[in-house]
């Protein structure tokens, strides 16, 4: 059983009031809120420790250079890889697909293709569009089910001797579906066909080993699991990212520079040119240090209650629609309800101190596929309460009867 | 006719009797629903103010020496806020259009209730509003 007052006492930002009331913050899918040991690392990084990595012979560059390899060790544990090099820092998840939708530009012919699904976000649709762009490859849909689920029979006809790449989603951040990555993987390796998976929902919602999986390659980002803006994490397999083509010129990447020629560092630093977000890197240590010591099954597992009570709940409000209701699914509910507009429910909800987001969640396939302009999502942590819940439902039934 | 600084300062003068934000938002949602739905016609992509919310579309009709404003929106307190626009400058000139100082927003103790996207949508109805007069004016 979590204690979940003593995990709240651990996020500072939870105990703010907004606008006269208790925060209620049910906006985790953009991003979660961070805990005192981030914010004092962090903090405690410039004030104490700040200093460039790897090409320092001072006692600082050492000690930065220590620690920011040190996270790169704990994701690597984290994510279950087998070796630290395969760990690539970046800016998020957006850039840690760009680097990969770049690099297989010049791998990918004309005639080649790529298959996504109808749920991803943005960030999973255009560096692949780019990508096709440049290489003449093509994009393949995955459809979506009616209950937001992936058309798995749809995938199997898709899949071909063509297919070189499939890129997914973990979890849809706008209907919370949790997609097989596990099959999908299995089938696209049996015609040779790389993948990629898209984890930035999932990384502190559930349980994670790549591995396992046998992904090829996994992204995600910080700030999405209690750690700062500004870092994600690129996993590829060795031979692949050996093999993929440089994504930026700079600093830090190059094992040789002459105007002659010029030769790359090794792995993992060839994907890292020019100075990294150190301080972030070195907080985010302690964003999965918070995950491990709490236990992703335990989160995975409290998330899940939460996700029913809330559910339930909402169903109870006369005309509410869930966008997204498939089995496997994590703790995000998209929904709509009749006659009023997503954005009306946020904006009063937000004077309620309930923070959730409305719109199209840069999944807009999704939208035209239900046929809506938005929907209002609320997406839960690990603080979350089922309390919070019940002020959040108030909340809705007000904003209904003021907007009715 | 009242210009388009008194109908602001009545506005500012109503928006001060109400005592709390909810008193504030279920007079925009009242103004919202009241608002003079536009043309069927006029709801084109031409028209649209493309916002990341929620989509507004504007009209502009130049009748004897005035500019008549219509619009929609799909949200209703968005609409709220178009009809305070079209309350302070339809029915003007497209010169007292184009020189007005609207103050009113700010006054009502509307902006910082706000979102950012929503401040920036509303200042892209009044740039269009008045670049409606402007072109109405030469």
């Amino acid at each position: 059983m979590l204690d979940i007052k003593k995990i709240r006492k651990q996020f500072p930002i939870l105990s703010q009031m907004i606008n006269d009331r208790k925060l209620v913050y049910f906006d985790n899918g953009a991003t979660t809120q961070k805990t005192q040991s981030v914010i004092n690392t962090e903090s405690n990084y410039y004030q104490m420790e700040n200093s460039n990595v790897h090409r320092g012979v001072h006692f600082l560059s050492r000690l930065a250079t220590d620690k920011f390899e040190e996270t790169r060790n704990a994701v690597q544990n984290f994510i279950g890889a087998q070796e630290a090099l395969e760990v690539i820092f970046t800016r998020g998840a957006t850039e840690s697909i760009n680097i990969i939708a770049n690099g297989y530009r010049s791998l990918l012919k004309k005639g080649d293709e790529i298959i996504l699904s109808e749920l991803e976000h943005h960030s999973n649709i255009v560096p692949w569009q780019m990508c096709c762009k440049y290489s003449g490859a093509n994009l393949k849909i995955i459809p979506l089910l009616e209950d937001g689920s992936l058309d798995i029979a749809g995938f199997e006809s898709l899949i071909s001797e063509k297919t070189k790449l499939v890129s997914i989603s973990h979890i849809s951040n706008t209907l919370g579906t949790i997609n097989p990555v596990k099959d999908i993987i299995k089938k696209a390796h049996e015609v040779g066909a790389k993948v990629m998976v898209d984890g930035a929902q999932a990384a502190s919602h559930i349980s994670l080993n790549v591995q396992e999986l046998g992904v090829d390659f996994y992204c995600f980002s910080a700030h999405k699991m209690f750690g700062p803006t500004g870092v994600g994490i690129l996993y590829g397999k060795k031979n692949l990212l050996n093999k993929l083509p440089v994504y930026q010129g700079g600093g830090e990447m190059i094992k040789d520079v002459s105007f002659k020629k010029t030769t790359y560092a090794d792995l993992p630093h060839k994907f890292e040119a020019g100075t990294p977000n150190i301080a972030g890197i070195i907080a985010f240590k302690k964003a999965v240090d918070f995950i491990t010591d709490v236990g992703i099954s335990n989160i995975a597992k409290y998330e899940q209650t939460l996700l029913e009570y809330a559910t339930e709940e909402l169903l109870k409000i006369n005309g509410l629609k869930i966008y997204g209701t498939a089995k496997n699914k994590s703790a995000i509910i998209s929904f709509n309800i009749d006659g009023l507009h997503p954005y009306d429910i946020g904006m009063i909800l937000d004077k309620f101190g309930v923070a959730i987001r409305t719109g199209h969640h840069c999944t807009q396939p999704i939208m035209e596929k239900f046929n809506i302009p938005g929907t209002a999502r609320v997406s839960l942590a690990l603080y979350n309460t089922k309390e919070e819940i019940d002020i959040c439902i108030e909340a809705i039934k007000k904003a209904k009867i003021m907007l009715s | 006719m009242r210009t388009i600084k008194k109908i602001q300062e009545e506005l500012i003068q109503d928006f001060e009797m109400f005592e709390n934000w909810m008193q504030k938002y279920e007079y925009l949602i009242d103004l919202g629903k009241e608002l003079t739905p536009i043309n069927q016609q006029h709801k084109t992509e031409e028209n649209l103010i493309k916002g990341c919310q929620s989509k507004v579309w504007l009209n502009a009709e130049y009748t004897n020496g005035k500019i008549i404003f219509s619009a929609d929106s799909e949200a209703i307190m968005t609409k709220g806020i178009v009809a305070l626009l079209i309350n302070v400058l339809s029915n003007q000139t497209p010169k007292d259009i184009a020189n007005a100082k609207l103050d009113f927003i700010d006054k009502l103790g509307l902006k910082e209730q706000l979102s950012v996207t929503r401040a920036n949508g509303l200042a892209s109805m009044i740039k269009k509003m008045k670049l409606y007069a402007i072109a109405f004016n030469n």
